[in-house]
């Protein structure tokens, strides 16, 4: 009889298993995809510049110093939020970061480096297939790519001026070592 | 009338087919082709609203990969290259049917975990219920038996 009492209390301890997991994955952030790019060669690409620019942005723009990489759009709400962090970024003068105008209207893209300032050293135009080859899902998405031309490091969503003191720069001093 | 509408319902439902959100131009010209670049589609799993296809969202990242797809199969590469290469950009979360592998173990093998647990339970719980001896029939119920049969026996 003494053997059965355990039973009693299965039901009540597969409950709080179930309840521990179900919270625990409450607060997983389902929107961030593991890259599988991460330590692999950043891909060749050549963009075109946006309308009156000088120049695209392409894969040789990458070797032999650290980047950060930026895919943004003027049609993505979140891309505003990120944009005074990354003037930030862009004041230290600390790494150059390249964006990725990423299916986007030249025009628009220009109205809104225009209105909300341009962090950036170079920006290609991307009609969505250099995006693919970057396994990028949803604008914005921030890489970072050592002087070897591989990516080191995905941020998905909005960078936070705290994202770029505690995580992108104290990186970017790493890969430079 | 409610009979009729409900019978008009169903039979739409019936032959309703899930919309498609393939553009006539992203389409090869060739058939076999283009059936070939829909089964492609079909596996790989939309980014954007995730629980959909390639094949069946109309989020801008599908019609790329849409595009991708038929532009590498009119290339000439197998379905089986072009699966892999778009698995190489955005990891295993692309495969609607995730590969088995060491951290998939879990997923594709816990039904039947849960099926030889309860199989378990179940010869336990079984094994240890005694057999029930049947008393014989007492005298009395023995007569009444007989009494029963017999006369069951004369119509």
């Amino acid at each position: 009889m003494k053997r059965r009492r355990w039973v009693f209390l299965a039901p009540a301890a597969v409950f709080g298993l179930m309840a521990a997991a179900f919270y625990w994955g409450l607060g997983l952030d389902t929107m961030v995809l593991p890259s599988p790019l991460i330590d692999e060669p950043a891909p060749h690409f050549a963009l075109p510049p946006l309308p009156g620019h000088r120049d695209g942005f392409s894969s040789a723009d990458l070797k032999g110093h650290v980047s950060v990489v930026n895919a943004f759009a003027s049609w993505c709400v979140p891309c505003r939020d990120e944009q005074p962090a990354l003037n930030a970024l862009a004041r230290t003068k600390r790494v150059p970061i390249y964006g990725i105008d990423y299916e986007d209207k030249p025009a628009d893209a220009l109205a809104w480096i225009g209105a909300l300032g341009d962090p950036y050293t170079r920006i290609g135009a991307d009609s969505g297939q250099v995006g693919i080859d970057w396994g990028i899902y949803g604008v914005p998405e921030t890489f970072l790519v050592d002087a070897d031309g591989r990516i080191r490091y995905k941020h998905v969503g909005p960078l936070t001026e705290a994202d770029i003191h505690r995580t992108i720069l104290p990186l970017v001093a790493r890969l430079e070592r | 009338m409610r009979l009729a509408f409900a019978a008009i319902a169903t039979a739409l439902a019936l032959i309703a087919q899930p919309a498609r959100a393939v553009q006539p131009d992203e389409m090869l010209a060739n058939p076999a082709l283009e059936a070939r670049a829909e089964a492609v589609g079909r596996e790989l799993r939309c980014l954007v609203c995730r629980n959909q296809s390639v094949e069946d969202s109309d989020a801008g990242l599908a019609h790329d990969l849409r595009v991708l797809i038929r532009q590498r199969i009119a290339r000439g590469e197998t379905n089986t290259q072009v699966v892999a290469y778009i698995r190489s950009r955005y990891g295993d979360f692309v495969l609607l049917k995730p590969p088995f592998k060491l951290d998939t173990a879990l997923l594709w093998g816990g039904p039947f975990l849960l099926v030889l647990l309860g199989a378990g339970l179940a010869w336990r719980f079984y094994r240890r219920q005694p057999p029930v001896a049947t008393p014989p029939l007492s005298e009395d119920e023995q007569r009444r038996l007989s009494a029963l049969l017999d006369d069951g026996a004369q119509p």
